[in-house]
């Protein structure tokens, strides 16, 4: 082997074998293997720094320590923060210990939780639902009275809603790392530990903007998109534009032709890997500020792809028309822009946004 | 039994031994002198190695074994913590030790940070003890100024400065990795561990964080060498223990014992607890501060085999869950039969669900639930599921946290529910006579 070479280790996840680099995560060597046995992860999040081994959804048995050293860890380990050992065997789903464990932590995660999935925003795009759905029980043993807080108002633009809160910290580390100043910060302790501000201060900042969309739950929601729609109603399309502050890579969220929210692009574990500004996210609400790729890919499984995505739906000439127009727009405002249809389907950019939707839907 | 010799309290009740003058008149400082003159910082390391002292701060871990495993990259500046945070229930001999006999802490203190190489001490006491720090700060002030701390201690060429550092008012800042988030200035959260503070600690350097009592061992080690300590006590458990005696007996306080003599001879001497008060019964023993599993009467002066449970780690932990406990941290709580065991858990129970910093999920929530569902109990409106329901809830916490106090809070609830499982039931079936004033169940406890 070279020197300089990184030394590989092969580790065994619920029996499928992975080679990775020493010093890999054993979520993150899952995550190789792919979704199957990639363990939930509610707090853990790879962009950011410093993030897991709070929630505990991610805990797992290791049943063979390494080959050195085959001998079993005595308690379940988080393993978004566990380092691999050559020849690790790990149990995740295949263990009914880590099964009744990560019941346990679905449980403790919603008996102080609101379940007011009807009005919240989140819906539809909660970890905490997908997390419960995946691995929790339909029922609750929970009979006492459930803590809650007020609601409020950090600046003009974030709502927080403390009572949905799971204080994975995310939003925490999102302020610490991307913004140039954090101001808001975990204040007391245990079930009544809350997010908060210090004296009630409005987060003001270019990039706070983004702890909403690390907020595993409904905790943090933005204003300018409150109410206006579910998010399985709107249908998401990647865009993007020349920001100075970002990179300006989103995804825009349609409800009919209106853009009603602006988020960063989350990849299939739900992390944004760029983020964007607030004036990408609160402030270019129109098609035309943005340069649009095409309809956002999104999990067969997920709700947001349930009846979105239908081909005779997407290539609806008037839809596609307005998209076209933005594009337009985006390439050369001289362009003489003929509203006849017959022209424009006629057009290179028409056709090349057809043959874009044409090679989506054949993927 | 030979006569007992007290590593840490014999001078303690000398007038004046909180000053540095008569403190040095009784042998004081000798083994800052011995140390930095005459032995090397490894040779100290393997005397407490051969000491056996195991941690006195809860978990036992063998002091030298911790030591020595301290990283020593080139370049990097070492800590030596001393955990002063004593908020356990129960457990009182830190700040007995500390506010009558300072210069013991100091000495040790010296003595560790020279063996480990540090030259930086921080002793972080809990922050309540406000009049506790005024006099180590005066005590160091005495030491500096007799040339035991500062730059060239003794010309030896050796520097420490010790940190006296009040603590952020949180049981939580007593477990090491949140002493060292508070230590630096942050909230005082728990850390993941690895890496272990030998390897990071204190702005990331290699850090030794020792709880008092165990620090203030050092200095007779250092003078009598590490044989001799290890020729008291049984098996693995060496030398003398603090033991903070509470509850229902007749002389509570502060105790030094050799590790070994039985609980019986501890309970009943007249030297140590002198018996249960009023002539009462026994009905319960918490032996090593609220966080450990509790012991019904049948089990506390023999083990369920029938020997003889003696005050060592060992011999407390026989059994395991099922019919021992823990020595942790000393903190020896007697309870007689007027002691309502479903209200004591209850009370138990608030406390972690207080002080749990609340990072991770188990802990947050699950203390709180266990706490609610107590209340309920105690306050005759329980159901039989209940009981089942506490002894799941603990069991889900148990071992799923960050940090052991999600184990602290669960062990309580489900060894109380394991050896008075009829004393819950007896408040859910007789809510009306269990909730008057002083009620008391009288029934026998279940057998384990
Ligand atoms: C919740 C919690 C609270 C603790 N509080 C204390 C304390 O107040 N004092 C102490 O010495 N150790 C305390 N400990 C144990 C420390 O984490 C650590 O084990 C100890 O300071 C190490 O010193 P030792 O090896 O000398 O015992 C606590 C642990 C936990 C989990
Ligand atoms: S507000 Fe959201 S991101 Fe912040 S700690 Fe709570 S759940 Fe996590
Ligand atoms: S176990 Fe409790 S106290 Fe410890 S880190 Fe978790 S929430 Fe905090
Ligand atoms: S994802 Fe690992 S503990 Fe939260």
């Amino acid at each position: 082997m070279e020197e300089n070479k990184v030394e590989l280790v092969t580790v065994t996840i619920d029996g499928h074998q992975v080679e990775v680099e020493a010093g890999t995560t054993i979520m993150q060597a899952a995550r190789k293997i792919g979704p199957e046995v990639a363990p939930p992860a509610m707090c853990y999040y790879k962009p950011l720094e410093g993030t897991g081994g709070k929630c505990r959804a991610c805990l797992v048995k290791v049943a063979q320590g390494s080959t050195r050293d085959p001998r079993p860890m005595p308690k379940l380990i988080a393993s978004c923060i566990t380092q691999v050992q050559d020849g690790m065997v790990i149990e995740n789903f295949t263990s009914p210990e880590v099964i009744e464990a990560r019941k346990g932590v679905v449980e403790f995660l919603l008996i102080n939780h609101p379940l007011d999935c009807p009005v919240c925003d989140q819906a539809g795009e909660c970890h905490l639902q997908d997390f419960s759905f995946n691995h929790g029980v339909g029922t609750t043993r929970y009979e006492e009275e459930r803590r809650t807080f007020e609601k409020e108002d950090l600046g003009d633009k974030i709502q927080l809603h403390m009572t949905r809160c799971i204080l994975c910290y995310r939003c925490v580390k999102t302020a610490d790392q991307i913004t140039d100043k954090r101001v808001h910060g975990v204040m007391n302790r245990g079930d009544h530990a809350e997010i908060s501000t210090y004296i009630e201060k409005a987060i003001d900042n270019d990039f706070s903007g983004n702890m909403i969309d690390v907020c595993p739950v409904g905790a943090l929601t933005d204003k300018t998109y409150r109410f206006k729609n579910r998010v399985w109603f709107s249908k998401p399309y990647d865009a993007h534009r020349d920001c100075d502050k970002c990179c300006g890579k989103v995804h825009l969220w349609y409800r009919g032709e209106e853009v009603i929210r602006v988020t960063g692009r989350k990849n299939m574990w739900g992390e944004v890997e760029d983020f964007i500004c607030n004036t990408c996210r609160f402030d270019k609400k129109e098609s035309s500020d943005w340069t649009i790729e095409g309809p956002t890919k999104v999990s067969r499984h997920s709700v947001i792809s349930a009846n979105k995505y239908r081909a005779d739906l997407i290539s609806k000439p008037e839809f596609a028309l307005k998209v076209a127009e933005s594009q337009y727009k985006q390439i050369n405002d001289d362009r003489p822009f003929l509203k006849e249809l017959p022209e424009i389907k006629k057009s290179e950019d028409y056709q090349g946004l057809m043959k874009q939707n044409k090679d989506y839907f054949r993927k | 039994m030979a006569e007992i010799t007290k590593i840490l309290t014999e001078h303690i009740d000398k007038p004046g031994i909180e000053t540095f003058k008569v403190y040095r008149e009784n042998g004081g400082y000798n083994a800052v002198e011995k140390a930095l003159k005459e032995m090397t910082s490894d040779a100290i390391v393997e005397e407490v190695k051969k000491a056996g002292v195991r941690g006195r701060g809860g978990a036992g871990f063998p002091m030298g074994m911790k030591w020595s495993f301290l990283a020593k990259p080139e370049g990097v500046p070492r800590y030596l913590v001393c955990n002063a945070d004593e908020s356990e229930p129960g457990t009182f001999k830190d700040h007995y030790l500390m506010k009558s006999i300072p210069h013991l802490l100091i000495e040790g203190m010296i003595v560790s940070s020279f063996a480990l190489g540090a030259n930086k001490g921080f002793i972080y006491v809990r922050g309540e003890l406000m009049y506790v720090i005024r006099i180590l700060e005066n005590a160091i002030e005495e030491a500096k100024a007799a040339g035991f701390l500062g730059k060239n201690i003794l010309g030896t060429g050796y520097d420490l400065e010790l940190v006296v550092q009040p603590g952020g008012g949180a049981y939580i800042c007593g477990e090491e990795t949140a002493l060292l988030e508070s230590l630096e200035g942050k909230r005082g959260n728990p850390r993941n561990k690895p890496p272990f503070p030998a390897v990071k600690g204190l702005y990331q350097c290699p850090t030794v964080v020792n709880n008092v009592e165990s620090i203030a061992n050092t200095p007779w080690i250092v003078m009598n060498g590490g044989d001799k300590y290890a020729s008291f006590g049984v098996g693995r458990s060496t030398g003398t223990k603090l033991i903070s005696a509470s509850g229902h007996i007749n002389k509570p306080g502060v105790y030094e014992i050799p590790l070994g003599i039985s609980v019986r001879e501890f309970m009943e001497s007249d030297e140590y607890c002198g018996g249960i008060r009023h002539g009462h019964q026994l009905k319960a023993l918490v032996a090593g501060g609220s966080s450990v599993p509790i012991l019904p009467a049948h089990l506390v002066y023999e083990t369920a085999e029938g020997n003889e449970r003696l005050m060592t780690y060992e011999s407390l932990s026989d059994g395991g869950f099922a019919s021992g406990t823990m020595l942790g941290s000393g903190g020896f709580i007697v309870m007689d039969e007027t002691t309502c065991i479903v209200r004591n858990t209850w009370n138990f129970s608030r406390f972690y669900a207080h002080e749990s910093c609340g990072q991770c999920s188990p802990c947050r929530e699950g203390t709180g639930w266990m706490t609610k569902v107590l209340e309920r109990i105690e306050n005759g409106k329980g159901s039989m599921s209940d009981i089942d329901l506490l002894v799941d809830v603990a069991k889900k916490i148990e071992g799923n946290t960050i940090c052991p106090l999600g184990d602290a809070a669960a062990w309580p609830v489900a060894s109380a529910i394991r050896h008075f499982r009829d004393e819950f039931e007896w408040h859910i079936t007789n809510p009306t006579e269990a909730t008057k004033p002083g009620a008391i169940y009288r029934g026998e406890p279940i057998l384990a």
